[in-house]
């Protein structure tokens, strides 16, 4: 076999269904050909690149997320893959263990898919929709911030804080969210706001 | 981290210390590999354990877990004696020379001031002699004996290599060894640097572990320089980025305060917050405090912070304590003062100490959110899943909200790496589900709650309705309208106050970075350090030019880093006082002779002469500081203290209990060990296996194949003496919970002699729970102690007291 070749062109020529007339004109002899034919087309063909971050340690090695489907146009994406990113200054290409499964992670079967609600004293969660979950996570803040919140302290100071919620933000968040979540929270006076810093 | 990944490429001697990071952090691990096999660089290693890291070492030298400041505090004793000091570097860049004034003192592991009730230091002692002349008095030839530099070397004398032994439990002729290889980096063309983690945060003295480092880094002038510095590794990919912006119960974005309850209003809030500098023509950047505050407030109440309303001021909550970090409010939580709680891509009852505590916090709470990609033990901590999880559904009467989030591969935006790196990513997949963003869902709360304060009215209704909030779809807010956010932009023509035809700033621009932000309201920025990120020229998080002229390690056109896209943090400091490098094979930046020009974003104003301004620009000194005034809570110097639960007294402080100002709440001392208590007589420590994440990639079928079950692991002398087999069964047991894991019996770890007594070691990886692809197990902080550090409230998970024996395994409901 031609080594110039690479495996990639190789199969993805010959994925794309092209095998008899492109090969021919390689030199490769039908039964080559039929060999070729019979390969299971490389996983890359045809997916989508979109570059990321690994979603684990600091380290932040640049990878490269491989799909079916491209989000740009509107459509849905599937990943299939997912490997180090060359180019990047840091792991130029390298994953560690973790890093390299991360397609697995991104596919867990412990993913979760809607809002579920688990009532007192049960033993089960119960599927809910958004709504019902937000307007109910909107009426338990609201309720708990009127009925708690301390506007004055006992010496007549202002200092408008709410104690009896608090809130502990992601730690592989971007910081676009991060400074959504910062927003949001704080405007309402809560103090007991953290994040993974401390642990 | 001061420098970055890249530049450890440069350095001279790597000391890995409160960290592992060939196990947990293997791809920026390769750049120490670089650094061995291209410069010649060495590798020490210091330990409980002979780890992955030790096993690539030049040198491993074992310590006792939680007594670092003895092995730090020696080194620099050594170096003092022996004239490893990098003189230039320590008599200009440091405070060596700075007075301190009468009445500060140290005896007996105390430090002037102590008050034992409160478990606190009246501070006002803590403090540098201010000459007439306004400004702090130095002596340049350091004979006054109350310099920093006397004080330094009087508090560390007592830290010889004999008392490190007793201590830490390392062999003298190690700590020797350690301190030569050193010692070697004080020249100016020899740097090291320090990479942990972890493994020196996780203290009741935590803060103070990192300062010993930091201390020694400058005595030795490896600060600011390549291949030198303080590298923080961290844990998570963003967690950097959350703490730059603030999300913790005390901060504003870019390390700016919430204001205290002793801080009424916005002229005394600013009145503790002038920074005058304390030596002439210092920089003492944080003079521009009052423009970062009010441009953060104009980001986030919009028209409604005002001049007249103090920008807003009282909308701002105020603190009664110091903090409402995680352990005060579940601590709050099991005595029943929360009701609503939030956890956003967390799992608490696996990550904070002592899991009973937290499941009794958790089952009085009226509602539990949880926003997460995964399945967490935290949002069924009320399912009963037998041994690993003893509860009746039934008595628990919290309701639990669970709502499906995206992760990374479906979510667009920037993370904070390691090394200041804002760099941005682009989705890959849709999302599974009915899952969302955590903005979406952040943005859903917040117009549910303003709509129900319009239509309702109720407590204080003002930063909620008035918050800004100004996205095209309020619903949705993107990724890049909130990146410009941050950066900030202006709100209105800004004219030259000398040629009032000339537009300094128009109105709807951009910034270019944090230099224009203005504290008139004239401009607006969420979060001041991350300024320059998305500027007219675009998204510089987004830049993916690879370049490196010199072969430095810098990358300055790759993404952006905070500040000002500058790679190494102090940099002015890798010159002499006239400008010129230290190492010019390391040159980083220089003088010549009208500005400073090289590698990295200088670190100081462009045409500041040498000689004038000093290197460390933030501090009113212009200097770094040795000793650190009243700026920690236990001490200006590190002291070593031992853990809350330890298996000796301290031996250069009999009497002091832990650290002796680490808060510890009232039902929590029943549940620490006694010191030396023979019922739990092993020392404990947790860790991290290469082949996991924390709690998340149990549930990752890869990751649970490699490594499907829970271990502890132990010293063969200890299996001898309990009769424990090589993958046998073990029970561990703390005072606060059990555990039961299989039994690594390994050379890793051997027993240490402390001050005479042999102390064996029990080493808990963490990563274990009832959910997820892997087998169940126990997560660690079943038997971790409720304690933090002083300064932070990082929890105590490296040092505590266990006892084990060989079982026959759990017993499965």
């Amino acid at each position: 076999m031609n080594m110039e070749l690479s495996r990639r062109t190789f199969l993805k020529t010959s994925g794309a269904g092209l095998a008899g007339t492109t090969l021919g004109a390689f030199g490769f002899s039908e039964a080559e050909a039929a060999v070729a034919a019979a390969v299971k087309p490389f996983h890359l063909v045809n997916t989508t690149e979109a570059r990321n971050t690994c979603t684990y340690c600091s380290v932040a090695c640049g990878i490269i997320i491989y799909s079916k489907g491209d989000l740009r146009k509107g459509e849905t994406a599937d990943i299939v893959h997912i490997e180090g990113d060359a180019d990047h200054p840091t792991n130029r290409g390298t994953l560690c263990p973790k890093g390299a499964a991360l397609r697995d992670i991104v596919k867990s079967q412990t993913r979760l898919t809607q809002p579920m609600l688990r009532k007192a004293g049960s033993d089960k969660f119960e599927a809910v929709s958004w709504d019902a979950a937000l307007d109910k996570i909107a009426r338990a803040m609201k309720d708990d911030r009127d009925a708690n919140f301390i506007a004055t302290n006992s010496d007549g100071v202002t200092v408008n804080r709410w104690l009896t919620t608090g809130f502990l933000a992601a730690s592989a968040t971007t910081n676009e969210t991060a400074f959504a979540t910062y927003k949001v929270v704080r405007s309402t006076g809560i103090l007991a706001f953290d994040n993974q810093a401390r642990v | 981290m001061t420098n970055a990944w890249t530049d450890i490429k440069n350095t001279d001697l790597v000391v890995i210390m409160g960290g592992n990071a060939a196990e947990a952090h293997p791809c920026g691990f390769k750049w120490v590999t670089e650094a061995k096999a291209n410069r010649g660089a060495k590798l020490i290693v210091v330990d409980p354990r002979y780890n992955r890291s030790a096993s690539v070492a030049d040198y491993y030298a074992p310590i006792r877990q939680g007594s670092d400041i003895a092995f730090l505090m020696g080194l620099i004793n050594h170096c003092i004696s022996n004239d490893k000091v990098q003189w230039e570097y320590v008599k200009a860049f440091t405070n060596a020379t700075f007075v301190v004034k009468e009445g500060y003192g140290y005896q007996d592991g105390l430090f002037t001031g102590y008050d034992e009730e409160k478990r606190d230091y009246n501070r006002d002692t803590w403090d540098y002699e201010i000459g007439p002349d306004g400004y702090a008095v130095v002596d340049e030839t350091l004979q006054n004996p109350r310099c920093v530099w006397n004080l330094l070397k009087q508090h560390v004398a007592i830290y010889t290599p004999e008392l490190v032994e007793r201590i830490c439990g390392t062999p003298k002729d190690k700590f020797l060894k350690v301190a030569e290889m050193v010692g070697e980096c004080s020249t100016p063309t020899k740097t090291m640097t320090s990479m942990y983690a972890l493994g020196w945060t996780q203290h009741s003295k935590g803060s103070q572990n990192i300062r010993g480092m930091a201390m020694l880094q400058l005595i030795l002038g490896n600060i600011g320089v390549r291949g030198g510095g303080m590298n923080a590794l961290r844990g998570h990919s963003n967690i950097q980025g959350l703490t730059d912006l603030g999300l913790m119960s005390n901060l504003i974005p870019g390390y700016l305060n919430i204001p205290t309850e002793k801080e009424a209003d916005f002229t005394t809030y600013m009145s503790t917050r002038a920074y005058k500098p304390l030596r002439p023509n210092q920089m003492s950047y944080w003079q521009n405090y009052r423009k970062f505050f009010v441009s953060f407030m104009k980001s986030m109440f919009g028209p409604a912070a005002t001049a007249e309303n103090d920008w807003g001021y009282q909308y701002l909550p105020k603190l009664d304590v110091a903090s409402y970090d995680v352990l005060r409010i579940f601590d709050m939580m099991k005595n029943g003062k929360v009701n609503l709680y939030f956890c956003q891509g967390f799992n608490p009852l696996q990550a904070f100490p002592n899991k009973a505590k937290l499941a009794e916090g958790l089952a009085k709470l009226k509602l539990l959110v949880v926003m997460d990609p995964l399945q967490t033990e935290t949002a069924r901590f009320w399912e009963d899943h037998g041994t690993f999880n003893k509860v009746n559904p039934a008595d628990i009467q919290t309701e639990v909200i669970q709502l499906p989030t995206t992760c990374f591969a479906e979510d667009e935006g920037s993370l904070v790496n390691s090394g200041r790196w804002l760099q941005w990513h682009w989705p890959g997949g849709s999302p599974p589900g009915e899952a969302k963003t955590d903005t979406w869902i952040m943005a859903q709360i917040h117009l549910r709650l303003k709509e129900l304060y319009k239509k309702e009215g109720g407590a204080f209704p003002d930063p909620i309705v008035n918050l800004n909030w100004t996205y095209k779809d309020p619903g949705d807010p993107t990724a890049e309208e909130l990146a410009r956010e941050m950066n900030g932009s202006v709100l209105a023509d800004v004219y030259d106050p000398v040629d009032p035809t000339k537009k300094v700033l128009e109105a709807g621009k951009q910034l270019s970075g944090f230099g224009q932000m203005r504290d008139d309201g004239t401009t607006a920025g969420g979060c001041w350090i991350f300024s320059g990120c998305f500027t007219e020229a675009g998204n510089m998080m987004a830049r993916r030019d690879n370049s490196d002229p010199g072969d430095a390690g810098m990358f300055l056109k790759w993404s952006f880093a905070w500040p000002a896209n500058r790679r190494i943090l102090y940099n002015r400091a890798s010159c002499d006082l006239e400008g010129k490098p230290w190492d010019p094979s390391r040159k980083l930046i220089e003088w010549d002779g009208a500005k400073w020009t090289g590698y990295d974003v200088p670190d100081i104003a462009p045409t500041a002469k040498p000689g004038e301004v000093g290197p460390f620009i933030m501090n009113p000194e212009g200097t770094s500081r040795l000793w650190v005034r009243k700026m920690m809570r236990d001490g200006p110097f590190p002291v070593h203290y031992e853990p809350f639960e330890s298996p000796v007294a301290n031996v250069i402080a009999p009497k002091v209990r832990g650290n002796p100002v680490a808060r510890v709440f009232a039902d929590d001392w029943k549940s620490f060990a006694d010191i030396g208590d023979p019922a739990f007589p092993y020392a404990g420590t947790t860790y991290r296996l290469t082949e996991h994440f924390h709690y998340w990639t149990k549930n990752n079928h890869v990751n649970s194949v490699l490594q499907p079950e829970q271990f502890v692991e132990i010293s063969e002398e200890l299996a001898k003496e309990k009769g424990i087999a090589l993958g046998g069964w073990v029970r561990v047991w703390s005072k606060r919970g059990e555990l039961y894991a299989k039994a690594v019996v390994t050379k890793r770890i051997k027993p240490m002699n402390i001050d005479g007594k042999l102390v064996h070691i029990v080493g808990v990886p963490i990563h274990w729970g009832f959910v997820g692809a892997a087998r169940k197990g126990f997560p660690a902080n079943t038997l971790t102690p409720f304690v933090g550090d002083a300064n932070i409230e990082t929890p105590e998970f490296k040092a505590f007291m266990v006892n084990i024996e060989p079982s026959t395994g759990p017993v499965v409901a």
